[in-house]
């Protein structure tokens, strides 16, 4: 038992550490964002489309969510630039890649909200002649989105925590940040710890905000 | 690319078979101290309660990536002197553990509470209850998410390579090193542990189906 802690170093870091956070849930925020937008498209083009369409769909979302996602942030880093004619930082590169990721669970997410929404809301907007177009956005839409939101939160709070893959690209997160203190002060027991810390206390702070907005937005049953 | 993909294979299969073994380590190791741990916290006493509670909520709340370097770098430091092998089962098992748990809880609370009582009124003793009443019926409960969470073991696996085991997604990085032809073989990689994953989700809806027949 040599090890004494000695978090000075640390605390002399800290601005990296707290960079890297913010840097964490901007990753986050925007990849959720583009996810979300994917996750809409898909799902509400999924519950109206064709068989053929269908099986696209179907085969984007098995195909992401069977695969890890340190091997599509590589791939998509390493392996894409390779075949396409494209230019891009490791950030752009990490956020398409988590917005891709979480395209892939959140039109699942939003389909089954789609099919919940109860029917007769639905016959509802048909009988006082809303266009389908309308009762999309004016029923269906709003009534999901109360029902997908527990699950929402949850994702985004998954992909806070999976944002700490970007570190193996070099995008300086809050993982990426800890190497770099790690490297240069060799803290490691020390660095880990305020790390965890922080990803601890942020991911449950999130988690506490979301399900008190979720309180607000309930369906009263 | 043919020519590419047969060199490569020998070294992905080297490293298939250690991501099955990391795959296999946790999964196993993780249902037992899951079982138990999930049980506690469902019949335990408070302060075996709180104790799993806290384990549970902790260990979810770390990135799995923090967690693997946190045991193979915090581990030494405190004495324990373990392999980056050992210390990645170790690290992804800690995590397994905490998923099998709520799928425990999950499974025990869906039991109606009424099924409970009626063993006591037929005068069952508690570790009856639970063998003749509770676990035959919460086990349909728990097996499809715990499959389907294997999926997320194996997934999981490909963070040992950061640590410099070999792996199969490691062993797709070596030989990119060598050949610099990434592309081929990362999709090549994505297709193997789509293969297995796929599998084990369609088995996990299958035996789903199986079980949509209990009702409450």
């Amino acid at each position: 038992m040599g090890y004494e802690l000695n978090f000075n170093l640390i605390w002399r870091n800290f601005d990296k550490l707290f960079q890297g956070l913010i840097l964490s849930l901007e990753l986050a925020v925007v990849a959720i964002g583009i996810g979300i937008l994917i996750g809409l498209v898909l799902a509400v083009w999924y519950v109206s489309a064709g068989r053929v369409v269908r099986a696209i769909i179907a085969a984007y979302v098995e195909f992401i969510r069977n695969v890890p996602l340190l091997l599509l942030v590589y791939l998509v880093f390493y392996g894409v630039p390779q075949v396409v004619d494209l230019r891009y930082g490791a950030t752009t590169s990490f956020v398409a890649t988590l917005a891709i990721y979480s395209g892939a669970y959140l039109v699942e997410v939003f389909r089954a909200g789609l099919e919940a929404v109860p029917r007769g809301q639905i016959d509802a907007g048909r009988a006082i002649g809303l266009t389908p177009w309308q009762r999309l956005i004016h029923v269906r839409l709003p009534a999901m989105a109360r029902i997908t939101l527990p699950a929402l939160s949850n994702t985004f709070i998954s992909l806070f925590k999976d944002t700490s893959i970007a570190s193996v690209i070099a995008v300086p997160e809050l993982t990426y940040a800890a190497q770099w203190i790690n490297f240069n002060t060799f803290r490691i027991v020390e660095v880990y710890l305020v790390v965890t810390a922080m990803y601890l206390v942020t991911g449950y702070a999130l988690l506490f905000l979301l399900r008190l907005a979720e309180r607000r937005f309930r369906v009263d049953r | 690319m043919i020519e590419q993909i047969l060199y490569a294979i020998p070294f992905l299969l080297e490293g298939f078979y250690i991501t099955l073994l990391v795959s296999t380590l946790t999964v196993v190791i993780s249902l037992a101290a899951g079982l138990l741990l999930g049980i506690g916290l469902v019949y335990g006493p408070a302060p075996a309660r709180l104790f799993v509670r806290i384990f549970s909520d902790t260990i979810r709340g770390i990135p799995i990536l923090v967690l693997i370097f946190f045991v193979y770098y915090g581990l030494p430091a405190a004495g324990l002197d373990l392999s980056s092998f050992w210390a990645a089962v170790a690290a992804l098992t800690l995590f397994k553990t905490a998923q099998v748990i709520e799928y425990v809880r999950g499974a025990i609370g869906s039991i109606p509470k009424g099924q409970g009582e009626a063993g006591m009124a037929i005068g069952l003793t508690f570790p009856q209850r639970l063998r003749y009443v509770i676990f035959p019926q919460a086990v349909r409960r728990f097996l499809p998410p715990w499959i389907n969470g294997v999926t997320d073991a194996v997934k999981g696996s490909a963070l040992v390579s950061l640590l410099g085991v070999t792996d199969l997604m490691h062993a797709i990085n070596q030989v990119i090193g060598r050949t610099y032809e990434a592309m081929p073989l990362y999709v090549l990689g994505a297709v193997i542990y789509f293969a297995v994953n796929f599998a084990l989700s369609a088995l996990s809806r299958h035996l789903e189906s199986r079980f949509a027949f209990i009702r409450d």
